[in-house]
C-alpha cells in the first residue's frame, strides 16, 4: 500500500504523534525513535529532515503552546503550569518560554484573551516558530 | 442559497483499507459503493447523520498528474493534509475506550477544553480524525474582564 518513503513518514508521524501526546513525559529519544523503527541518531536525522526540525525542539515548542494554553484558559498557577507540561524546574521552564515566546510566563497571562474555536487549530496555529 | 454540506473527500491510500477502517472499526456506514470501471465512488457516513457523508477517494492518475497524486499521498503520510473530521459523540471517553481497545491509533487521549472534551486519532494512512463532546464554553467573569482591562496598554 505504501512506498517506502510513505512508509517512513508514517513512522516518523507516529513518533511525532507521542511527542504530541505524552509531552508531559520526560523525552526519551531512543523510546520515540523505536516506535520509528530507527537508531536515534538515524531517528534525529530524518525526523528533522521531514518536519523541519529536530524531536527535541518540536516537542520544547509542543510543551511551551500547551503552556500557553493553560495560562490564558485556566487559573492555575505558573508554577503548577511549568511541572503540567514537562518541565521538572521553574527556572529552565521560564527561560525556555521567555526565550520563545518573548515574554515571562505571567506577562503572557496578563495579556491572554480566551479564544473560542477548537484547541486543535489554535495548538497547531500558534505554536511558537522559534526560540527568538 | 446553500442549503448544506452533503459531502467532503478524504484522500487515501486503499479505498477497501479505507472501508475497513471506517466501516468496520468506527461504525460508519457505506452511503454509495460503485464502481464506474475507471473509479470506484466510496462514500461512508455517520449512521446517525447519512446525508452528511465522506468521499474516500484515492489521489491517481488521470485524475492529476502521477507525480502530484505521489506529493499528496506522501503529504497524507506525513500528517499535513488537515483535519480529515471532526466527529461529535455523546461521550468522548467511552467512544475512546471503545476504539482504544479496538487498537486505533489515538495521538490524543480525552482532554477538557474549553468547548468540550475531545480526542483525536489517526485513520491508517495518517488523516487526522477528531471527536468531541460538545459542551458549553466557559463563561467569561468579572475577574477575567478587570484583568485584561488592567493589562491593556493606556
Amino acid at each position: 500500500m505504501f512506498t517506502s518513503t510513505e512508509e517512513e513518514n508514517r513512522r516518523l508521524l507516529r513518533a511525532r504523534d507521542a511527542l504530541d501526546r505524552d509531552f508531559a513525559q520526560p523525552l526519551d529519544v531512543p523510546a520515540v525513535a523505536a516506535l520509528a523503527y530507527m537508531s536515534p541518531a538515524h531517528f534525529i536525522r530524518r525526523f528533522s529532515r521531514l518536519f523541519g526540525e529536530p524531536p527535541h525542539r518540536y516537542l520544547q515548542r509542543r510543551r511551551i503552546e500547551r503552556a500557553c494554553a493553560m495560562l490564558r484558559d485556566t487559573r492555575v498557577t505558573v508554577t503548577e503550569v511549568c511541572f503540567a507540561v514537562g518541565f521538572n524546574s521553574l527556572g529552565t521552564f521560564s527561560r525556555t518560554f521567555t526565550a520563545i515566546i518573548g515574554r515571562s510566563p505571567s506577562q503572557y497571562r496578563q495579556d491572554a484573551v480566551p479564544q473560542p474555536v477548537p484547541g486543535c487549530f489554535t495548538r497547531a496555529w500558534s505554536r511558537p516558530s522559534s526560540f527568538g | 442559497m446553500f442549503t448544506g454540506i452533503s459531502i467532503h473527500s478524504v484522500y487515501v491510500h486503499d479505498q477497501q483499507q479505507a472501508l475497513d477502517f471506517y466501516v468496520g472499526t468506527l461504525g460508519f456506514e457505506v452511503s454509495a459503493d460503485v464502481d464506474m470501471g475507471f473509479m470506484r465512488w466510496l462514500t461512508v457516513a455517520v449512521p446517525a447523520q447519512p446525508d452528511r457523508q465522506i468521499l474516500l477517494e484515492v489521489p491517481a492518475a488521470p485524475m492529476m498528474p502521477e507525480a502530484t497524486a505521489a506529493t499528496l499521498r506522501e503529504l497524507v503520510t506525513q500528517g499535513a493534509m488537515g483535519v480529515a473530521a471532526i466527529l461529535t459523540t455523546d461521550d468522548c471517553r467511552a467512544t475512546y475506550a471503545a476504539l482504544r481497545a479496538k487498537g486505533v491509533e489515538f495521538i490524543e487521549e480525552p482532554t477538557e477544553q474549553p468547548y468540550g472534551i475531545d480526542c483525536a486519532l489517526r485513520d491508517p494512512f495518517g488523516n487526522h480524525i477528531r471527536i468531541t463532546q460538545p459542551m458549553a464554553m466557559t463563561e467569561v467573569t468579572q475577574d477575567d474582564l478587570d484583568r485584561w482591562a488592567a493589562a491593556r496598554p493606556q
